[in-house]
């Protein structure tokens, strides 16, 4: 099954060598990772994709990287209501003929181009990743040429719905 | 409290004051450098008015001090020169133990952690220094003992440049550390060093490196700096869950066949005589793990012995048949367990561990308490006692017990080791520290040494490491200088680390250090026999040096003994003696370790439980 997990470090050098390490250390296969800094000087917020077999493996990824002393906090945000995002670009192979079809394909995901030259354009989009995905599948048949995606980065909605009302949903199914 | 030990100030600033004290005769320093208390003290040493430098080694020395480390074990180099500069200056506040590799000082100080049960300190060069001391670090990070290591690096400005004897020592030992870190700045390193021993000797114990580069432990430095630390992500958690305890209590008088399986944590935690208590008050059978022994005495009643793959037949079959097993302080681990799908198949599991990451690691638990051993078990011992409705398992037990002991040949001249390690345990009344190399002697010790309290039995458990037996008995030795000390080694793993003769010779350590001599690598060979068929490919190994020319080389007395007789009329003498000795004792070499569970079997498929 597919998680999101969040952990908030202490900015220390080998932090993130250290929670990287562990995590292949203990064979987690790790989906994404993106890192970054926070609100608070000196913490930065690292959220992983993951594919854990079950809930047992599950609780000893969170329990290993609690054990980490720079690893301040995690949290399993996978059935919390939350936000979640992912930015990609994508350099598409194409001329002016086809620009503004690629244009018309990407304006639904509320997509920009944000280069363009003789051979190509470069599409930046925004959001969730499954989002993500259906986008590039629409831009493969034109010959993508290189493509980047910074991995999911999430946290918890400012509103969680009480636990009567909760409907577990899963952004990653 | 008196002050036994008064010494020189050690660095030479102004209005720096020195004192140690010792308190009684376990030998905890406390040590003030604070102007105020140390006017309270009855002594004092007053400091002539020097012009002060003082350098980041210097503050490292002072910060050891300060923690109240009196003992080293380490190895000079060009990285750390500063750092040995500031210790020479600091003369006589440190027993500095030089050993011949920096791997026997690191076994050492593994050993001497474990004896003391407080944090061996190492300190080793950059490059290769560092890399010599990695297989020590992961054996310390297996058996949970407390370490700090302090390792040289090269200067910061050419970090990152394959300088002459730079290695990524934060990248090697990352994942097999609690914690790393490089000294970045000056300012820190006071803060550093004792966050170190605060995270090696708290929570679950384990090694913690400090690389410091050189151009930072040589930088003078006058100022005074705070060394107060703050690690909100290291929290251990030490009280358990009074919830979970009522749970485990009712548990526990409900059972019809319960058993305690006691891990190092308990010696960790210095909780035997509340386990003591716990145990005795239910009438509870109990069993160790390999590292767990001493936890309880082995020759009580309750005691089982050893559980796992050579553990007793009783053992193992209490862990099988169990409705509640009650685990204190042992990780589940796979020598343990054998196949997980036929470990205590019945059981409800309590699991009382301090690190949460080992609850339900390998084995699903029922009723988890994360707590330090002994604080969870004064909460046990709290409640009321009632006694338990489980005659019929307690028959069973001791059915078991009669029916299927431990089991050996006895030929008429030649010795097994099972019978040598009965007679070191009858020479030495049991109360002898053991350390152990790894291998087939290893498993004898462990099952025919009884020790009756904790701290006496030092061993590498999880790493399985050869090599760590000889130079951790000195460790152990220093730790406790009146103790007997045996290091228990094959003929294999002694001549991993034998350079540490040079210790033995240079500070006349009583250590004895016998040779179970099989002239193979028996526990390889067993294996080999058992279950490749007698292909013994590389494990007869009929070359040696002459181990009594070799102890007499290092001006040690070297004994060969090769019958019953012999070792019967010099053995007491050797080890009543407080000179060192290294003991040829050559044995039977097909001797295998018996009773065994099988790689993939389960606990109740045990093998060789009778003759
Ligand atoms: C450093 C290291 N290398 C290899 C092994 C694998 N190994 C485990 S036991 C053993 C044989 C040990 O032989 P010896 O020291 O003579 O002891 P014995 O088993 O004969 O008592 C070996 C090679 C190990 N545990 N550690």
């Amino acid at each position: 099954m597919k998680r999101i997990v969040t952990a908030t470090v202490h900015n220390r050098s080998g932090v993130l060598n250290r929670v990287t390490g562990l995590l292949s250390k203990r064979q987690f296969n790790i989906e994404s990772i993106s890192v970054g800094r926070t609100e608070v000087e000196g913490v930065s917020k690292m959220t992983f994709v993951v594919e854990v077999e079950d809930n047992r493996k599950l609780e000893q990824l969170t329990k290993q990287l609690n054990k980490q002393i720079d690893v301040l906090k995690v949290s399993d945000i996978t059935d919390k209501a939350i936000v979640a995002r992912e930015l990609a670009m994508v350099k598409v192979i194409s001329n002016p003929q086809i620009r503004s079809e690629i244009q018309s394909i990407i304006e639904p995901f509320r997509a920009s181009i944000i280069d363009v030259s003789k051979e190509s354009v470069t599409v930046q989009v925004t959001g969730k990743s499954d989002k993500v995905d259906a986008l590039i599948d629409l831009l493969r048949p034109y010959g993508i040429k290189e493509l980047a995606r910074t991995g999911v980065t999430a946290f918890t909605r400012g509103h969680q719905p009480q636990v009567a009302e909760f409907k577990p949903y899963s952004l990653l199914k | 409290m008196k002050v036994k030990d008064l010494f020189t100030p050690l660095f030479p600033c102004t209005n720096l004051r020195a004192y140690k004290e010792v308190e009684g005769e376990e030998g905890l320093f406390i040590f003030s450098r604070n102007k105020q208390e140390g006017l309270k003290m009855k002594a004092q040493a007053s400091v002539k008015e020097q012009t002060a430098t003082r350098t980041g080694a210097d503050l490292l020395v002072e910060a050891l001090i300060e923690q109240g480390v009196d003992t080293l074990f380490g190895y000079p180099g060009g990285a750390v020169l500063p750092i040995y500069d500031a210790i020479y200056r600091a003369e006589g506040s440190f027993d500095h133990i030089l050993p011949r590799h920096e791997q026997g000082a690191i076994h050492a100080a593994e050993g001497y952690a474990r004896v003391a049960n407080r944090a061996g300190v190492v300190i080793g060069t950059s490059g290769p220094g560092a890399t010599n001391l990695v297989t020590g670090i992961a054996d310390a990070m297996m058996d949970s003992i407390p370490l700090v290591i302090f390792t040289g690096q090269v200067a910061k400005g050419v970090i990152g440049t394959d300088a002459f004897q730079e290695s990524d020592i934060m990248g090697i030992t990352t994942p097999i550390t609690k914690h790393n870190y490089q000294v970045q700045e000056i300012e820190e390193l006071p803060r550093i060093v004792k966050e170190a021993f605060h995270i090696a000797t708290t929570g679950r114990p384990g090694p913690v490196v400090v690389d410091i580069p050189k151009d930072i432990s040589s930088m003078v430095h006058n100022k005074e700096i705070d060394s107060d630390f703050h690690l909100p992500g290291y929290q251990p958690t030490v009280k358990p869950n009074p919830l979970q305890i009522n749970k485990l209590h009712e548990a526990l008088v409900e059972a019809k066949k319960p058993v305690v399986l006691a891990g190092s944590g308990v010696i960790h935690a210095e909780a035997s005589e509340h386990l003591k208590e716990f145990v005795r008050n239910y009438q509870l059978p109990v069993t160790t793990t390999l590292l767990g022994l001493g936890s309880y005495p082995g020759n009580d009643d309750l005691s089982l012995g050893m559980a796992g793959m050579h553990g007793t037949y009783s053992a193992n079959m209490a862990l099988y048949e169990c409705d509640l097993l009650i685990n204190i302080g042992s990780r589940f681990d796979d020598r343990l367990t054998g196949n997980l799908q036929h470990f205590a198949p019945h059981a409800t599991v309590a699991h009382i561990d301090i690190d949460p990451a080992e609850i339900g690691k390998n084995i699903p638990t029922d009723i988890p308490i994360v707590s330090d051993a002994k604080a969870a078990l004064e909460s046990l011992n709290e409640k009321t006692v009632k006694a338990l409705d489980h005659n019929e398992w307690m028959k069973q037990i001791d059915q078991n017990e009669a029916e299927y002991p431990l089991w050996h040949n006895q030929p008429e001249e030649a010795i097994v080791p099972q019978w040598l390690m009965q007679k070191v345990y009858e020479y030495t009344k049991g109360e002898a520290i053991v350390t152990t190399d790894v291998g087939q002697h290893q498993m004898w010790a462990a099952q025919y040494y009884h020790f009756d309290r904790p701290n006496r039995w030092v061993t590498s458990g999880g790493l399985g490491t050869m090599g760590y037996g000889f130079p951790a008995a000195i460790g152990a030795q220093i730790a406790d200088p009146d103790s007997t000390c045996v290091a228990v080694v094959g003929d294999g793993g002694f001549q991993m680390t034998l350079q540490e003769l040079s210790v033995l010779q240079e500070r006349g350590l009583p250590v004895k250090v016998l040779i179970v001599n099989n002239q193979a690598l028996g526990m390889v060979r067993q294996w080999q026999e058992k279950f490749y068929s007698e292909r013994y490919s590389e494990s007869i190994i009929d070359t040696q040096p002459d181990f009594v020319k070799l102890a007499e080389s290092y001006n040690i007395p070297g004994y060969f003994i090769d019958s019953q007789e012999a070792l019967e009329a010099e053995l007491p003498k050797i080890l009543a003696d407080d000179k060192p000795a290294v003991i040829d004792c050559r044995v039977l070499q097909k001797e295998n370790v018996y009773p065994m569970i099988a790689p993939g079997k389960g606990l109740h498929e045990m093998i060789g439980v009778k003759p």
